[in-house]
């Protein structure tokens, strides 16, 4: 079996600094693997980052995200911003496999060495493509990388967990997906920052833009300072510009109003619990569950030849007993 | 340490439209755990080595039936080692007359497989090299 | 109580109590087959459901007296290299009795490259002719005249573009439109949905497809402007009733294109044809290809009110199942090819091309050609099937299955009705997601022998060398460079900046026929390449809905 050479992680760290692709892709694969609890490597990212603008873009599917992003990212290389994009996409539950193919509404991309692309899968893990994610940001933004854009489809809890490691999320609608509006998952409905409606140029674009506007309108959160909804059509490359603008406008907003460090603090604050958390599972509650699966029980459950909670409390105990 | 995933970047180089072959592997290779990154038609090699050193990929598979294979296994090959990255696996598939592989396979085409082959012998050909 | 059911309950229920049957049986499309069809299957009445050839809804044939008349034409597609490498195949197929041509092209011209295009390196020549110019098209018919031959061009995207040239090669031999007689396949939504040689999006690529039927309608009236292709999605995987279905959805949408570019609807349609594939199911496949005239008939009638009788008829081309070839015992496909035909002329076919036993391993060799044209003409004139009309009909079988093909097809048509049509449908996968669903289900089959594929998964032999195969000399890719850069070279460059200017300026209001436009450039030997990027300039690039 080939083996890569594992080079040190701060010689791929400068590397990638520098631009190289592949040491970026190394370095984000190892936190992909291993998540933040890659602790060591986490721990050297951080005084690197907290620079990039990190934008969430999510919508139902067939509302055109990948080519959106694509032209957003052509729009903002033209002001020579170095760019990084996270195209997450669910993966097989059942097998674990995956086939990402968010890439192909974005080939032209390849050869600009100014843009990084990463294909990511949900893994079937819920919590777990978040800290890989927000690894995959870390390693982006340590290297330069900003903006950085992380697309994914809004369905599904693990895919709208992946906008908490957005500063600002863009959600994306399009005439047509029948119950238009409801299609947009309420959760995400809640997170976005600002809203487009895709392929303008159809029919009932007008309607779909309206109805957003009502729907904003209803949330009391929002009353104060309701979020821009634009109109675009990225396969025609109309609207990009206005949308991308506005992406920025409302940074500078944030940061005028501090709500952005607000946000990140609340992210860190997060993302560390989850860290915690997970180690606490994997050291403290795991080999219990080994020792005595559910799964194993569930037939002494329901002949009620076992109680539950008792199954339960003698985790609890067997873990007590451990850590007094 | 959490389960490193094989990812595999399956491309169609070239002009060819044919992509039966392309989807139905994208489609085994899925079923049998690994994470497919799938670019599509018309990759010129520059792109799809790119590409995989983007993804950072463990393999990248290819499809060619339209007899470009002499022009287009090799020249990725060359990228390959030009960018430093020669320890990608290229393996691939298409219509590739027998006289053709030997000269591949020096070039280091890790696997080729023809019209024919059963699923079975490219996955194993795969789980053989990623056997955990 | 039936007759059919009391033998099923007491004579069948008692075999079947000895032993089961070897398998179950269904249909590509996964319906299950009749063990055994009776007249108590069939419930139509003779006259409405088949009729008589020649006659609506042409269930029976569109000739009233079809092969008694003519045979079907033998129409062998070829072409590899340089244009004078593929004109000496053509003239020693027409010396083999071929009767008519059918040029296969290189990926770039399909895409509308020239040959010196970067992106065109490794795939001049290759999987067909390279041509770049009418010059080239001279060369391809110098000594054939091209009032006598009727050809096929296989050419979607930029359609437009060749068959300008082929006008005006033929202009340069004397030959006036109006006397030329072939086909364009013209037939681009199935590029989106499996062939995969699209150029420009949806909308301005139908914007092309109609400039040719109407250039054709006035100019052209022995040219069938469009050959909806079953075919290429077949091959992609899908079902014979999908095929059915997608092909017929195809054509629903060119024929909706063209009313809505004003044209009348008995203008056109009688120059529409269709191409569809020919599989080893013999009975399946026969009752397709009925089951598809009759179907067709239909829609023409009473969706599009057509009135002339030829507007409803299916008049199709077919194919051997190229997916269907092996490589390994490659003769074997010889036998496989034999059936195929035997269906697609028993089904009817207007013309054939049959496959070489060797293509699953590289272009044919001419020997490997014979073979194949042989087998058309040995069931022509040998077996005698094509000496009466619709030889199968009345089969209870075959009616049946041609009811039930038909019924499943109209499922599917009616769905992507619902979806908006099928230009839509592609847009947003559906069909891409049907045919690459039944392409991974086949090939499961195959791999736990569900699915015997002879010599491939079950009859196996140690490797048996295969002979000489047919190579494309590695000269051809310098030497067509060289003739394009000539070409540019030696023509009037003002003439051709005032030609191209005039066509992007065409190309920029939607109304405009551009076909007059594009053969004002091909007379003055503007390149593919160069009448390909005005156009670009204009509609932008098509990417591809990748559905996995």
């Amino acid at each position: 079996m080939p083996h890569k050479e594992q080079p040190d992680f701060q010689e791929l760290l400068a590397r990638g600094q520098e631009g190289d692709r592949r040491a970026v892709g190394r370095m984000i694969s190892r936190v992909e693997t291993n998540g933040v609890a890659d602790h060591v490597m986490m721990r050297q990212l951080w005084a690197h980052t907290g620079r990039a603008r990190v934008i969430g873009i999510t919508g139902p599917p067939g509302a055109g995200k990948s080519t959106m992003t694509d032209r957003m990212v052509k729009y903002w290389r033209k002001k020579d911003y170095r760019i990084g994009v996270i195209a997450v996409d669910p993966s097989s539950p059942f097998t674990g496999g995956a086939i990402l193919g968010d890439r192909v509404r974005m080939n032209d991309l390849a050869l600009d060495t100014g843009v990084y692309i990463r294909s990511m899968s949900t893994r079937g893990q819920l919590g777990g493509l978040s800290l890989a994610c927000s690894g995959a940001v870390s390693v982006l933004d340590a290297c330069g990388y900003d903006p950085i854009l992380i697309e994914t489809v809004g369905v599904g809890q693990s895919e709208v967990a992946v906008m908490n490691v957005a500063d600002l999320v863009l959600v994306v609608s399009v005439p047509g997906l029948g119950d238009d509006i409801q299609a947009i998952k309420a959760g995400i409905l809640e997170i976005g920052d600002v809203f487009a409606v895709n392929k303008a140029d159809l029919p009932g674009a007008d309607r779909t833009a309206r109805e957003l506007q009502i729907m904003l309108g209803m949330n009391p959160d929002m009353n104060a300072d309701p979020p821009p909804i634009l109109m675009l059509s990225a396969e025609q490359n109309q609207g990009v510009d206005a949308l991308c603008d506005s992406v920025e406008n409302r940074f500078a907003l944030m940061q005028n109003s501090n709500e952005l460090m607000t946000r990140r603090n609340r992210r860190l604050e997060k993302e560390l619990l989850a860290y915690i958390q997970d180690r606490l599972h994997k050291r403290v509650l795991a080999p219990e569950l080994d020792a005595d699966p559910f799964a194993n029980n569930i037939e002494a459950f329901r002949a009620n030849e076992r109680n539950p909670y008792t199954w339960a409390e003698g985790i609890m105990k067997k873990i007590e007993e451990r850590t007094p | 340490m959490a389960d490193k995933k094989i990812r595999i970047l399956i491309a169609k180089p070239g002009l060819d439209g044919h992509d039966r072959g392309a989807k139905v592997i994208a489609r085994t290779l899925r079923d049998a755990g690994y994470e497919v990154i799938y670019t599509g038609l018309r990759q010129s090699p520059e792109q799809i080595v790119a590409s995989a050193i983007s993804e950072d990929v463990d393999a990248i598979g290819i499809s060619v039936l339209s007899g470009a294979h002499n022009y287009l296994f090799p020249r990725i090959i060359e990228l390959l080692k030009e960018q430093g990255s020669d320890d990608i696996l290229l393996f691939g598939g298409g219509i590739i007359p027998d006289e053709d592989i030997p000269p591949l396979k020096e070039l280091g085409v890790a696997a080729l497989f023809t019209p024919g082959a059963p699923l079975s012998d490219i996955v194993g050909f795969l789980s053989e090299r990623y056997a955990s | 109580m039936g007759n059919k059911q009391q033998w099923t309950e007491t004579t069948l229920a008692k075999s079947l109590a000895r032993g089961k049957e070897r398998k179950e049986f269904k249909s590509t499309s996964g319906v299950p087959l009749e063990r055994l069809a009776t007249p108590e299957d069939l419930h139509e009445d003779y006259d409405t459901a088949l009729g008589y050839p020649g006659q609506y809804p042409f269930t029976r044939g569109v000739q009233p007296t079809m092969y008694r008349g003519r045979l079907w034409t033998m129409r062998q597609y070829a072409g590899f290299a340089t244009a004078e490498e593929s004109n000496k195949r053509y003239k020693y197929l027409l010396s083999q009795g071929q009767t008519g041509l059918s040029i296969a092209f290189d990926l770039p011209t399909q895409i509308g490259y020239d040959s010196d295009d970067p992106l065109a390196t490794g795939e001049i020549g290759r999987v067909g002719v390279a041509i770049d110019s009418t010059k080239d098209m001279e060369i391809l018919f110098d000594g054939i005249p091209m009032d006598k031959v009727s050809t096929s061009m296989t050419i979607n995207a930029p359609a437009v573009v060749l068959l300008a040239f082929y006008i005006a090669a033929a202009e340069k031999q004397g030959v006036t439109a109006d006397k030329l007689n072939g086909t364009t396949q013209n037939d681009i939504l199935k590029e989106y949905a499996a062939r995969g040689t699209y150029i420009f999006p949806p909308a301005p690529s139908m914007r092309l497809v109609t400039n040719l039927f109407g250039y054709c309608s006035a100019n052209t009236p022995l040219w069938n402007t469009i050959s909806i292709s079953g075919y290429h999605m077949r091959e992609a995987g899908c079902s014979a009733a999908q095929e059915i279905a997608f092909t017929l959805a195809d054509g629903i949408a060119y024929v909706e294109a063209a009313i809505n570019a004003g044209m009348d609807v008995d203008d056109f349609a009688g120059r529409l044809a269709f191409f569809f594939a020919s599989h080893n199911n013999l009975l399946e496949e026969v009752a397709k290809f009925r089951a598809a005239r009759r179907l067709w008939a239909k829609i023409m009638k009473e969706r599009f009110h057509a009135k002339k009788e030829r507007s409803m008829m299916l008049r199709f081309h077919t194919q051997t199942a190229g997916c269907t070839l092996t490589a390994q015992q490659p003769d074997n496909n010889i036998v496989r090819v034999a059936v195929q035909s035997l269906a697609a002329v028993m089904g009817g076919t207007q013309s054939l091309h049959t496959n070489s036993k060797d293509e699953a391993l590289a272009l044919p060799t001419e020997e490997s050609v014979r073979i194949a044209l042989r087998t058309q003409q040995i069931i022509g004139y040998e077996s005698g099937v094509a000496d009466t009309i619709d030889p199968l009909a009345g089969s209870y079988y075959v009616e049946d299955l041609t009811n039930k093909l038909q019924a499943k097809a109209e499922e599917y048509i009616a769905r992507i009705d619902d979806i908006g049509g099928a230009v839509k449908a592609v847009e947003v996968g559906f069909i891409q997601r049907e045919i690459t669903d039944s392409a991974y289900e086949y090939q499961k089959a195959v791999e736990v022998k569900d699915q015997i594929v002879v010599g491939q998964n079950e009859f196996m032999v140690e490797k048996v060398p295969v002979g000489a195969l047919h190579k494309i000399d590695p000269a051809t890719a310098d030497l067509q460079i060289k003739k394009v850069t000539e070409v540019r070279k030696n023509r009037n460059q003002d003439n051709v900046k005032e030609k191209l200017a005039a066509l992007r300026a065409a190309a920029t209001d939607a109304d405009t026929n551009l076909m007059p436009y594009i053969l004002d450039c091909a007379r003055i030997y503007c390149t593919e390449g160069e009448i390909c990027n005005e156009l670009r300039a204009v509609f932008g690039e098509y990417r591809a809905t990748e559905v996995l």
